[in-house]
């Protein structure tokens, strides 16, 4: 029997640089949605209104943080062979927790989530960052890559879900921040810029929309960063 | 001691340790927060009873008071359950076309529409009669398919039995700010102070059309540019649904002559 040496790395500060360049990192140069292109499928669906954005980006910060979390702590337990399935499994789990939960507590805006949160299972930042860090990396760093991660992905959802609320419904938060385009019998046009013959664009209500404006902020992005810009 | 992490039997103890305990923690949650679901279905259905009468809005009714609001206004007790000829049955159909006993709130229009087991004259068409400012008002659930899936409604006519005096239409999933608009306020101001019998107190159907022409004439009620399909759904779902309550109206007017 060799004699194991425990050996103890200096411990790191909680928010040292590197850590914290894994929450920012995901928010501007390497976002989970402009640069790497992931999650694409429920940023079209449910960026109607800014609201359900907001529910949808927490619910995906709640499933990356502890999904790496639990990934993280139980990597050095995970069989190899049947690592992908345990990951889906834990992943399925949190979003099952997060659909019930939210059926419970917020049925209406449940209700209008509808299938996209279970979809969460298959968004592949989740599995993305499952199998390319959490499966290598401690639990504290996983459950900061998860919060940046998470992060990057509800900050895109409530951007292009402010666009499309805005031009598509007028509102914000269901607040008619342009006046109401309901005709009523004083005005028969609707209230606020409506009355003044400006209308809806029903495009920006239609998932299409959002593919384009995403298309908009990765253009503005590569154009102001050109490390960004593919040079062939 | 080291364990080998290849080994077959290794894998298979992870993964039915980890299924046991995933499921275990899933079915407890599952356990635990039914009661709110089914608290929340209620009060769902019995917002939706009430949108047919009431601005929810302007009268500050929201799932925190719709309990008592609820028995403000609508008397279970006087609900009854039609089957498809307009009768009167004492109890409700089940999927077999047996009468079992339960009430008009429990009948879930919804899963009925959809359940392939249950035949056409098997289902059950709950009458719910609320009373406002002393008047006596009807509500009647309808269920039918959009464009994208289901839709569904509360309408409410009149103590004349025969005048929509209000109406509110939902949906699962239509296209936002097309077919979905069939919730709005507007679309659902169409369809007030149409009736649904003629003059002899035989069922016509109404019609959605796009000229324009539903704010003048008798059971026209003009669509949803954009959402044909949608608007069309309702037609159907009215005039399906509107039949069979039109012929229990018109029995109960003749009995009373």
């Amino acid at each position: 029997m060799s004699e194991v040496v425990k050996t103890k790395a200096p411990s790191e500060p909680l928010f040292s640089k590197k850590n914290r360049k894994l929450i920012t990192d995901p928010l501007t140069d390497n976002n989970p949605v402009t640069i790497q292109v992931l999650g694409i499928c429920s940023a079209l669906a449910i960026t109607v209104q800014v609201m359900q954005g907001v529910v949808m980006g927490l619910s995906v910060i709640f499933v990356t943080i502890m999904g790496n979390l639990v990934i993280s702590m139980l990597r050095n337990m995970i069989p190899s062979k049947i690592r992908i399935i345990v990951q889906l499994v834990v992943v399925a789990a949190l979003v099952i927790i997060v659909d019930q939960v939210l059926a419970a507590f917020l049925p209406d805006l449940s209700a209008k989530l509808s299938v996209f949160v279970g979809l969460i299972i298959t968004n592949c930042i989740i599995m993305g960052r499952l199998e390319a860090f959490a499966m290598a990396n401690k639990p504290w760093p996983s459950v900061m890559d998860g919060l940046g991660n998470g992060l990057g992905y509800a900050g895109l959802l409530v951007l292009v879900a402010f666009f499309r609320e805005l031009f598509g419904s007028g509102s914000l938060f269901g607040y008619p921040v342009l006046g109401s385009p309901i005709p009523t019998e004083d005005s028969p046009l609707g209230t606020g810029l409506f009355a003044l013959g400006y209308a809806n664009n029903n495009m920006m209500v239609l998932p299409p929309m959002a593919l384009i404006i995403v298309g908009v902020i990765i253009w503005v992005q590569r154009a102001r960063n050109k490390e960004l810009q593919e040079t062939h | 001691m080291a364990v080998n992490k290849e080994s077959n039997g290794y894998t298979f103890g992870f993964a039915i340790a980890m299924v046991v305990v995933v499921g275990t923690i899933l079915s407890l949650l599952a356990i635990g927060l039914k009661p709110m679901r089914e608290a929340n279905n209620i009060q769902k259905k019995q917002l939706e009873i009430l949108s047919a009468f009431i601005d929810l809005d302007n009268a500050g009714i929201s799932r925190k008071n719709v309990k008592d609001k609820f028995q403000e206004f609508v008397n279970l007790e006087e609900a009854v359950v039609l089957n498809y000829k307009g009768e009167v049955i004492d109890g409700v159909y089940d999927v077999k076309g047996n009468i079992v006993p339960g009430s008009a709130f429990d009948v879930d229009i919804q899963q009925e529409y959809k359940d392939k087991k249950r035949a056409g004259e098997h289902k059950n068409y709950p009458l719910f009669i609320a009373t406002q400012n002393g008047k006596k008002l009807y509500v009647i659930p309808v269920v039918g398919k959009g464009l994208w899936g289901p839709i569904w409604g509360n309408i409410c006519l009149s103590d004349d039995m025969n005048t929509i005096e209000g109406a509110s239409f939902g949906h699962k999933g239509e296209t936002p700010g097309l077919g979905a608009e069939i919730t709005q306020k507007f679309f659902v101001n169409r369809w007030i102070g149409e009736k649904i019998s003629d003059e002899s107190g035989e069922f016509t159907k109404f019609e959605i059309v796009k000229d324009g022409s539903g704010n003048a004439a008798e059971k026209k009620v003009d669509g949803i540019t954009g959402g044909t399909i949608t608007s069309k759904g309702v037609e159907e779902m009215a005039n399906r649904c509107l039949a069979v309550y039109a012929a229990y109206f018109q029995n109960l007017k003749n009995s009373a002559k």
